[in-house]
Order: structure tokens, then sequence, then C-alpha cells
């Protein structure tokens, strides 16, 4: 039976950092920088890890009424939050998927996307619902490297099995050579890369070839029949390169996305894959490659479906909803990279309780809540006691899941007291139109955004709370105006 | 059927310290000067206490938990010493306790007191802290004038009030406390404003302002109480101020989950104003009760108090503080002591500072800010927590046969 893409989607994080702005405040020190200062790169707010990216282009990917028979997650990055809890096991609790579910995480590596989507589509052959691979990364580089200039936040997500695929897979190949072009090791913050030419004579021009020659060769499919071809790294005219050595169309050689997002590292493969897809035609052959101790090349050919899949935003609306962030320091302040003074608020200490986490996860991962079977009132959080006080009946609730309801906006305020790590805090009081409110932190506002009463926001998975003394950080769900999160 | 409280207890004596920025007194120490002055008010011997109840709410800040260090503060001869927490509401807490041992006849003499040491944090404003394991997993990062500050987009749509009147109104509001507070000599805050200086200061959380919010402070107040009867056999015969109503509501979870509160008002206050006001058999309130202590916390607070306690008329409250109504010299003065704002919020304190006021007033002992027309019954309204969540107190004092 055929396998392939029963579903696809993305995220791109709102902030979009000014390569310029970058570029200013390190000339002084690096003026070879200056190749690089153009464009913008993706940037991951605050409260955004690889884990909350994945799990917004996993929702992206499939609607609520899509995920019961999800089989197996998996989570793909190279900076997950968590080196020992598993991290697609938090993707399964933010889209409330079920507990029978295989979840797998692969890392140390750029090829750990592609990896994990050659498995998950070698997998969905034997299981009985379809797979779902996340893959996100949020890489963390030195100031002034060029990494911080090339590299972007994001994620992308697909749903593989068989059945109405938008697109078939029809095969893959692996090139695996330990060459090294970057690491990071055990205890390292940074990473550490070694010469550009060097990587792209020895590495990018001679490794992925051979990949690509390899696959079409088992796929009995000639390079001039790819009509997209689709290579993530950052370096320049590098893909049209590899195309024209591999005879591959240069008409098919997709952007990059360095211009407005970014290479998003191990996810990146899979958000230029996610994107192709939005603008495909039935029977368009995608070759997908990903470079890193080797190359993983995967070939797809698109079918009749594709006209009838479309995720909720997509990579092309995230990209397009992007808001210029011209505060380089900002993203320094985000990404560790300047010993601010937070001042004497933020020294509360967020120790999580283990017990109590997982005594409440379906609230705070879930954010499951409580529909009364008698009056049918909807509340959050769940409790023994219908909150209806007309009703008050006990033991009523059965669990409702809030996460994908809209809600519209009661009350709220800008907050310069407590303490944020990008204050003003936003927050307010929001209604779910089926019924149900909270009083909820608000994320990706900026001061240019009008709050008003009656607006719609809707949920998304994010970082509450960082335990800076304990490496802990616990999730949660915070409102976004749905324009926002719609783009446009 | 309950008969309330109403004539049954008599405030025999009270003490309130100086409120501000105590920065070389422990909590002891503060309790200690309001004590004193309390015990010297009663003419009585601290062996005459048969009971005290013990109101705080940040303790971590200072004294640590239970009674056990307001018996050693005042080395209180092995009584019942009872600690209460009821968020900002404590003090009126300690007040309920002390009050309501008398009327049950458990007690002869007993007394409320209330401290807080919030000048210690290192910082203005309440102190950023946990809100329980459970909460904290998913209660929004929500500081005190943020919860508060909600109060106006929600009043604003509910009576189609322009956020430019009522940020008038409410820095009408500000002005006035500190016009109050320049008269008292134990206010925190004593300096007079105007309202351009109220709209121009620095955002906190919009659109509450620098002086739309009260300051936090260093202070203790505290009350003794005891029967009407042995008020009298102990000399107090021409003067007695006798408790004419105290009601409490707590939240049960609707504000904050039902969709029923449109944010706009205190659920709490209105039904505990409802019964206090049956209890002290007020049915005018407006015209019957002389002066008012409010938990003006926040400028919105005092200006949807004043709808809630039924005294504006709904949606009308920035009318009557525009007209004055509120003023130290207006029909129905509020803060005349200069309120949360400018006296000060030591919060374990701060509701039995408010009937500190009250009592001063009945008794004509105001000094400078003292009313001129008689007052013969005042009301307190003393609130903990957040407009979507709290507590709600309220007492009225009167004089007898008031």
């Amino acid at each position: 039976m055929d396998v392939g893409i029963l579903a696809y989607g993305g995220y791109i994080p709102k902030s979009r950092l000014q390569r310029a702005e970058i570029f200013k405040a390190h000339e002084w020190f690096s003026p070879n920088l200056k190749g690089l200062a153009k464009g913008c790169r993706a940037m991951a707010n605050w409260d955004e890890d690889s884990v909350t990216m994945a799990s917004e282009a996993a929702r992206d990917c499939i609607p609520e009424n899509r995920r019961g028979n999800i089989s197996a997650v998996y989570m793909a990055s190279t900076t997950f939050p968590f080196l020992d809890r598993q991290n697609a096991g938090i993707i399964v609790d933010a889209l409330n998927l079920n507990s029978n579910i295989q979840t797998v995480d692969f890392a140390s590596s750029l090829r750990a996307g592609t990896a994990g989507l050659i498995i998950a589509l070698q997998a969905s052959t034997g299981v009985n619902g379809p797979v779902l691979l996340t893959a996100a990364d949020k890489r963390i580089a030195k100031a002034g490297s060029a990494l911080e200039m090339t590299s972007g936040d994001g994620a992308a997500a697909f749903l593989l099995g068989s059945g109405p695929i938008v697109a078939r897979f029809l095969g893959s190949h692996t090139e695996s050579e330990d060459f090294i072009d970057h690491f990071r090791s055990e205890g390292s913050e940074y990473d550490y890369a070694w010469e550009e030419r060097w990587v792209r004579d020895e590495g990018y021009l001679k490794i992925v070839p051979t990949a690509i020659n390899a696959l079409l060769e088992k796929a009995g499919v000639t390079a001039t029949e790819i009509t997209t071809f689709c290579f993530p790294a950052a370096a320049r005219n590098i893909a049209a390169s590899i195309a024209k050595k591999t005879d591959i169309p240069e008409s098919a050689v997709t952007d990059n996305l360095q211009s407005t997002c970014g290479e998003c590292g191990t996810a990146h493969a899979l958000i230029l894959l996610a994107k192709a897809l939005e603008t495909a035609e039935p029977g368009d052959k995608i070759l997908v490659t990903s470079f890193g101790q080797g190359c993983d090349a995967l070939l797809f050919e698109v079918t009749g479906n594709i006209k009838k899949f479309s995720p909720r935003t997509g990579i092309v609306r995230s990209l397009a909803r992007g808001r210029p962030e011209t505060n380089y320091n900002r993203f320094l302040a985000f990404n560790g990279g300047l010993q601010m003074e937070m001042g004497l608020r933020a020294e509360v200490d967020k120790n999580t309780g283990l017990t109590t986490h997982y005594r409440n996860r379906n609230m705070a991962q879930r954010m499951i809540g409580g529909k009364c079977r008698h009056c049918g009132t909807a509340q959050f959080p769940k409790s023994n006691i219908c909150v209806n006080e007309n009703c008050g009946r006990i033991d009523s609730q059965d669990d409702y899941p809030f996460a994908e309801r809209t809600a519209t906006l009661n009350s709220y305020t800008a907050d310069r007291l407590t303490y944020s790590p990008d204050p003003p805090a936003y927050y307010g009081m929001i209604q779910f139109e089926e019924g149900g409110r909270l009083m909820s932190d608000f994320t990706d506002i900026s001061s240019d955004d009008i709050l008003q009463v009656g607006m719609k926001l809707r949920m998304v998975f994010r970082v509450k709370d960082y335990d800076t003394k304990r490496g802990f950080r616990r999730y949660f769900w915070k409102a976004v105006p749905v324009d926002t999160a719609k783009g446009g | 059927m309950a008969t309330g409280i109403k004539d049954k207890v008599a405030i025999l004596g009270m003490g309130c310290s100086k409120f501000g920025e105590r920065w070389n007194d422990n909590a002891e120490d503060l309790v200690i000067e309001a004590f004193v002055e309390a015990i010297e008010d009663a003419g009585i011997d601290k062996s005459q206490i048969d009971a005290a109840w013990f109101g705080t709410g940040i303790e971590e800040q200072h004294v640590g938990k239970s009674a056990v260090p307001l018996s050693i503060a005042l080395r209180l001869p092995n009584i019942p010493v009872t600690r209460v927490e009821n968020y900002c509401a404590s003090g009126s807490e300690a007040f309920r306790g002390a009050v309501y041992a008398v009327a049950s006849g458990a007690c002869d003499i007993a007394m409320a007191v209330g401290v807080e040491k919030l000048k210690d944090t290192g910082y203005g404003g309440l102190p950023q802290r946990s809100r329980g394991a459970v909460n904290d997993l998913y209660w929004a990062n929500a500081s005190a004038p943020g919860s508060f500050a909600q109060l106006a987009p929600a009043y604003c749509v509910r009576h189609d009030v322009s956020a430019q009147d009522l940020k008038r109104a409410m820095a009408h509001i500000s002005v006035k406390s500190h016009d109050n507070g320049a008269l008292n000599p134990k206010a925190h805050l004593r300096n007079k404003i105007n309202e351009e200086r109220v709209l121009n200061a620095p955002m906190i959380a919009e659109p509450l302002g620098l002086f739309d919010c009260c300051g936090v402070s260093d202070g203790s107040a505290v009350a003794i109480v005891t029967t009407p009867e042995i008020a009298k056999a102990l000399g107090k015969n021409n003067d007695l101020t006798l408790v004419k109503a105290m009601q409490l509501a707590a939240s049960n979870g609707r504000e904050a989950q039902h969709n029923s509160w449109d944010g706009s008002h205190f659920v709490t206050t209105r039904a505990a104003a409802k019964r206090a006001y049956k209890e002290a058999d007020i049915t005018k309130p407006r015209d019957q009760i002389s002066l008012f202590e409010v938990h003006d916390c926040f400028s919105i607070t005092e200006l949807v108090t004043m709808e809630d306690l039924f005294i504006s008329p709904e949606g009308r409250a920035v009318n009557d503080i525009m007209d004055g109504v509120f003023d130290a010299d207006g029909a129905l003065p509020c803060q005349i002591d200069g309120g949360l704002k400018c006296f000060g919020h030591p919060i374990g304190a701060s509701g039995i500072r408010m009937i500190y006021e009250m009592y001063l007033q009945l008794n004509g002992r105001a000094g400078e800010r003292q009313r001129n027309d008689n007052p013969s019954i005042g009301m307190t309204h003393n609130l903990g927590g957040f407009p979507h969540q709290n507590i709600c107190s309220l007492t009225i004092i009167g004089k007898e046969g008031a």
C-alpha cells in the first residue's frame, strides 16, 4: 500500500529580527558580517522553545477531529528543552492525544528531522494509525557569529501513513559520513564551526549529490523530472550548485528562506517541504535533502488530494504575518546572551512539585476543563462541584478540552509591575464561546497591537515559567488575538 | 433566626501606629505602638483581655506563622490567641473574631490586632510570590494593579463611559486622598498632588498610573471590644461606639469561572452590603451613613465600590465623584483619613485602621480632619484578593441609638 503525507503544517514565530540590527551591534568587531546583514531571521518569543513550536506546527497540521487514531508522535530537534524527559510526550499532551501511542525523540544532527521523516514513513506501514512527525529548532548562537545571522527559529509537522495522501513517498536514500562541519558537545552552550568553503566543496557538493543520485536510481526517476528541490543549508546558491551537478532543473530549486526566516536547524528541510506542498500541483515530484554527518534524500510525488488539504495557517502565511523586531538586545535577553538586571521581583522561586505537576497535567498541559452533564456549564479548571450557582452538582463534570476553543476578551491590562521577561505582561479575562473562562496570560502582543473588549482570541501552548534553579520549565496555554495567529 | 451583631458589642479602645516606611522597626514594634494607644484608650489592664485575634497577610515577610509572635510581643498571659489571614481583609477578620467572641458571651473583653511589615522586600508594591503550588500551574502572571486595572475596561463597556472620563474620575479620587492624607499625622503619604500630575504619571498597569495605586506600608492597628454593659461599667458612659454590622462575603469561583460576571463590579461587595444594611437596619445608606472608608487599593476600586455599596446608582459613580460628594467637605466623605492610598496599606492592619478612623470621627477625635456634622454612623469596606476572586469584609459602627 502507498504511504505518504496525509497532512502537513508549520510554524514560524512572529518576530523577525532584522539582520541589519545584529550587524550594527557587531560591525566594530566583525565587519565581515556585512555580507549576511540583509533580510531578517525568525525569532522565538521568550516563552517559546522547540517543544512549543513543534506543538504549534502539529496543531497547524492536524485539526482536533483528525487526532483520534494517531499511533505515534515523533519529534526531531537539536535543541530539545529536556535531555532526559521525552519531548515528544509533551506534544502528546499539547495535542490532547490518547496515551496508547508510541513516542520517540530524534536528536543529535541537523539530519534528525529528515531521519525522523524516513523512519515515520517506514513505520507507518506497520501500524494501525498514522504517525505524526514534528521537527523544531531554536538554536542558540554566539553573539556576533555567522550562525546568529543565518539561523532562525521554526517548526514543521507531518502526518504520515496511508489513505488520502497528498504526496506519495517514492523512496529515500541516506549517506552517512562523519563529516564534522560543526558540532556541539555535552555541556557546551554553543556550536563550534569549521570553514564554510571546505563545508561547501567537500561536504555539500560531494555528499549531497551522491545521495541524490543513489535515490533517483533506486526510485527510477530521472533528475529532470524533479519539479521541486529542497535543500536547507543557509549558504548562498548552494542548492543551485547541487542541482546543476545532479541535472535537476534550475527551476526546481526552492528558496531556502534565508531572507525571510533563516535556517531553522533540523526542522528546516521539513519547513521547505511543507511550504512546497502549499503550492504543489498533482504529479509534482519533490526531492527533499538534508545535511548533517551525511545526507538524507527523500522523494515524494504529489497526488490529486493536494487541493483537498490545507494547513490552518501554513508556512506561507506564517511567514507573511511576521513582525519586524529591531531591538537586538531583546533577542539577546531572550536567548541568554546578556546578563540582564531583572529586578528583585524576578527572584521568586518557580519550583514545581512533580507530584503536583503529574496530578494536574491534564489541566496544565492539555487544558482540559470540565463540562457539567446536568446543566451543560463548561468551566476551567474542572472541579468536583459545578460552578453554576443554580446547579452545584457534585461529581458531575466530564472532561472538556479548551485548547482548541475560541474565546472573546472581557477585560485586560498591560502590567509593568509584575515580573515578565518581556514587559509589560499582557493578560486578562477571556471567555470561551461555548462557555468557560480564564484569567489568562496573553502572548505575542506588541505595543502597537490594540486590545479591545470583545475581540477574538485563541489559545497557544507556551512556557509558563522557567525554574532556573533546577532547570525545569512548566508549560501552559496563553491567549493570542485570532488575527495575529492566522496572519494577514 | 439569627439576630445579627447590632448593638451587641462596643469598641472599648483603639490604637494605630504611624504608617509608612518604618525602616527601623520590626512588626512587633509596630504592634506595641498601636497596642499601647489602644489599651490606654480602653482604660484597662492587659490581664483583662480574655482572647486575641491576630491578622496578618504575608507573614513570611515578617513575624512568621501562628499567633505566637503576637502573644510573645505583648507578653499576653497564655490567653487564647488566633492568627487569621484573609488576603488584605485579614485585619477585618481579626476584628470579626474578637467581636463574635464578645457577642457569643465567650469573652468579656477581646482584642483584634493587625500588622504588616511590607517594606522589607527590597522593592515597592506587594511581594511577588507563589500563589500556591496548583494555582502557579495556570494562574495568569498577575499583579494586584494588573488585576484591578481590568475593572476599568469592563466598566467602560458596561456603562458606556469613555476611558478619558473614567480616568479623570479616578484622578479625582487620588487627589482627594492626598488632600486628606496631608491632614493626617499618622499617614504614610502627606503630600498634595493635582489632577494633571495623576494623569501624566508613569503607567503601572494600564490604565492605572502610579497615583492610581496605593503604596504599601509598615503599620499596625488594634481594637479592644467588649459588651456595651461592661463598657459602661468601665466608665464609657457617654459616647459608646457600637458595632452595627459585620458581614463578609467570599467569592465561590463564579467570577473567575462562570460567564455570568462581566468584570465591572464586585459580586462579593454587593452580597455583603445587602446583608450588612439589613443587619444594621439601614434602608437608605446614602442618607443614613455619615462617612466611609473603602478599600481604595486602586482608584478604580473605590469608584466601582461606591456603586457596589449602593451609594451611587449603577453607572453614576463618575458623576458623584466629579461632583465632590465623597470629598472631605462633601455630602458623604470617603477616605477622610487618606485611605489606603495615603494613610497607607500595611495589609493585615488596614481593616482595623479603617475602623479606627470611623471610631475617631464618631468620637470627635479626628483632629484637623474631623467632620463637624456630628457623624453617627461609619462604614468600612475591606477587600482582599482580586476582582475575580476575593474576600469582602464590611463593618458598620455607630453611636449608641444611631
